[in-house]
């Protein structure tokens, strides 16, 4: 049987990368990674936005020119006049597609095809056709979602794109209030933007000095990072057709390499996780939200699952 | 302003009606709700006599179902929906999109509320709620200070409650995977945060250490008062500095802001803890009915009350305070 091509699709920085090194990232992206998808702009924190705003045009020019879909990122939080303005402001001049992260993008974008971002909560086939009827025609599903919703979600909705969080620190929480800030003595209204500090997040460890998650401005997430490699083959089979990789500050070229190299069978899922470890390395990987355990476990496949504390 | 009370049992919401509430919220046995602990919530049975009660004294009922549905499992809350309906809740309180798409086309004139859990922040999101399923009122997350709900209220049409007491999230509700990125159980997929099956306290060294499945959340000295490791009020290591890096172990109490709410067009106050005793909701429940009808002097007597019962015995007025950011 001929099955579609998976494709891949790489989600927004989540971090605060300065100007230049945002531009170049792209330029790199554009020039050399095998991604069909590129969804970018300021998720996080609207506070961030002057820093990557005066290099768009030239980074979206540069990604189309090497064949790459280009889609616009919304604000996963949305409370001051401001930022609604953004996102109004962004929607109604987009020349490109939008990604929702929030519920007001959802309500602005109704009538034009658009994507949701995995911030928006779509745990079940009867909220992605609510949203599809209004114009979503993909769906980045949350990365908490076990295997077993999305083969259900999948068979649901055969004609639809799901798109899975495939690769990257897992965006958990976020909240009015900026932990990164405050962990350097600071206040969200008077940040110094002192998280660019820290382009692939700042640890948070326990009082055991167990590695547990990393704080990102407003936003917190998993220190570990997600690694389906060993996992994408018997959703592939079940109608998964795209797969994100979520940007870290690593060879994210690579990456993309050893995902497309798994997607289309060129490496074993088990030898493809062993090279990642060079592309990444230092950083425990994990797979539990997949197999319905806690999300920082990690499966192996055929094997009992473990907990790294450590 | 309405105040609206948390009934976790029949009893508690009996206790509730006595001591002034204008509307009682509760929930299904069951994952359908955000509460979903053992030993608490309602059966069929149990939600037709409650509101039987309610009625006759003129009381208001609102059944949370603010759980995401389950792929798959669909049926579950869409019985759930039905039975509510049926029995007559006053107002279904709803985050999933599906569930709410299914109450609105099934069941038009039901009152549907927006679970805090949805996120609804500004008045786009609000107005897509209205447009998109008939929402009455929105129950609003706890990012917002009382300026910015001030601000909201005057570009919607749609009613506002908000949260005033009881447990506080520090993250925005229903965007929070933190519990089940340590346990695998989460507020969204079932109903509890930092569940108690994942709790272990152990002793070293004299001092008590709280963890949540595998990872420490504190450490008390000796004499230092212990508290629940809820996650998110935990103490933890950032940057080689030790401490209560996203909120102290502090709950949510806006009582002083009660006028401000009121003149920003907040149309109800809610009470968290459903999880709560009998004798918790009628303390609460009473003392803050007599606040809203005070004047701000005697408002102060009241609440320190109160603030005695609370969780830590320390108390925020959270994200309504600019400063807390």
């Amino acid at each position: 049987m001929k099955t579609r091509r998976t494709a891949l699709s790489l989600g927004p920085i989540y971090y605060l990368w300065d100007g230049p090194k945002w531009r170049d990232f792209y330029f790199r992206i554009a020039d050399e990674a095998d991604i069909d998808h590129v969804t970018l702009g300021e998720t996080v924190c609207s506070k961030r936005q002057h820093f990557s705003e005066p290099h768009i045009a030239d980074v979206i020019e540069r990604l189309e020119a090497a064949g790459k879909q280009v889609t616009l990122s919304t604000l996963a939080m949305v409370t001051l006049e401001r930022e609604s303005r953004h996102v109004r402001d962004l929607i109604r001049d987009a020349h490109h597609k939008v990604e929702a992260n929030d519920l007001s993008a959802l309500g602005l974008l109704k009538g034009r095809p658009h994507s949701i971002g995995p911030l928006v909560n779509v745990y079940n086939a009867a909220t992605a056709r609510t949203l599809a009827a209004r114009g979503a025609d993909v769906v980045c599903l949350p990365p908490e979602l076990p295997a077993t919703s999305i083969r259900q979600m999948l068979q649901a909705m055969p004609d639809f794109a799901f798109e899975l969080f495939a690769f990257g620190r897992m965006p958990l929480a976020i909240s009015a209030r900026c932990a990164h800030a405050r962990s350097k003595g600071l206040t969200k209204d008077n940040c110094q933007f002192i998280c660019g500090e820290d382009p692939d997040g700042l640890p948070l460890r326990t009082l055991d000095r167990q590695s547990f998650l990393v704080l990102n401005g407003v936003q917190t997430m998993s220190n570990s990072c997600v690694v389906l490699l060993d996992d994408l083959a018997v959703l592939m089979e079940a109608g998964l057709t795209r797969v994100r990789l979520s940007p870290q500050d690593c060879d994210m070229v690579r990456v993309a390499a050893l995902y497309r190299a798994t997607l289309d069978g060129r490496i074993e899922g088990k030898e493809a996780v062993r090279e990642l470890e060079k592309a990444y390395p230092g950083i425990r990987f994990s797979n539990g939200f997949l197999h319905q355990q806690e999300g920082a476990a990690w499966v192996a496949r055929g094997r009992s699952a473990t907990t790294a504390g450590g | 302003m309405e105040l609206i009370c948390p009934a976790g049992t029949p009893a508690a919401f009996r206790e509730a009606i006595e001591a002034g509430a204008d509307a009682i919220y509760c929930g299904f046995r069951d994952e359908t709700n955000a509460r979903n602990f053992p030993g608490l919530n309602f059966s069929r049975e149990e939600l037709r006599q409650s509101i039987a009660l309610a009625r006759r004294k003129g009381v208001q009922t609102f059944v949370a179902l603010n759980t995401f549905m389950r792929a798959g499992d669909e049926a579950l809350w869409y019985s759930a929906a039905d039975d509510a309906v049926t029995i007559g809740a006053d107002a279904l309180i709803i985050a999933d999109f599906g569930l709410m798409a299914y109450v609105a086309e099934r069941y038009p004139e039901q009152r549907l509320h927006v679970s805090v859990q949805a996120s609804a922040s500004n008045p786009d999101a609000i107005r897509f709620l209205v447009e998109a399923f008939g929402a009455k009122r929105v129950v609003l997350p706890r990012v917002l200070t009382v300026q910015d709900i001030a601000r909201l209220t005057r570009q919607i049409d749609c009613e506002v409650e908000v949260f005033a007491f009881g447990g506080l999230c520090v993250m925005a509700e229903g965007r929070c995977s933190l519990s089940s990125y340590a346990t695998g159980k989460s507020p969204n997929m079932n109903g509890v945060c930092s569940p108690a099956s994942h709790v272990r306290y152990r002793e070293e060294a004299g001092a008590l250490v709280s963890e949540l499945g595998a990872y420490t959340i504190n450490r008390f000295g000796p004499g230092e008062a212990s508290g629940y490791p809820t996650l998110c009020k935990g103490r933890f290591d950032v940057g080689g500095t030790e401490g209560y890096a996203f909120e102290d172990p502090v709950s949510l109490d806006v009582i002083d802001e009660i006028d401000a709410l009121k003149a920003a067009g907040v149309c109800a106050l809610k009470i968290e803890g459903r999880q709560r005793g009998k004798a918790y909701v009628a303390e609460v429940v009473s003392s803050l009915k007599k606040a809203l009808r005070a004047s701000p002097t005697e408002r102060t007597a009241l609440v320190s009350r109160l603030r005695a019962m609370s969780e830590g015995q320390r108390t925020t007025s959270g994200a309504y305070d600019k400063r807390w950011r």
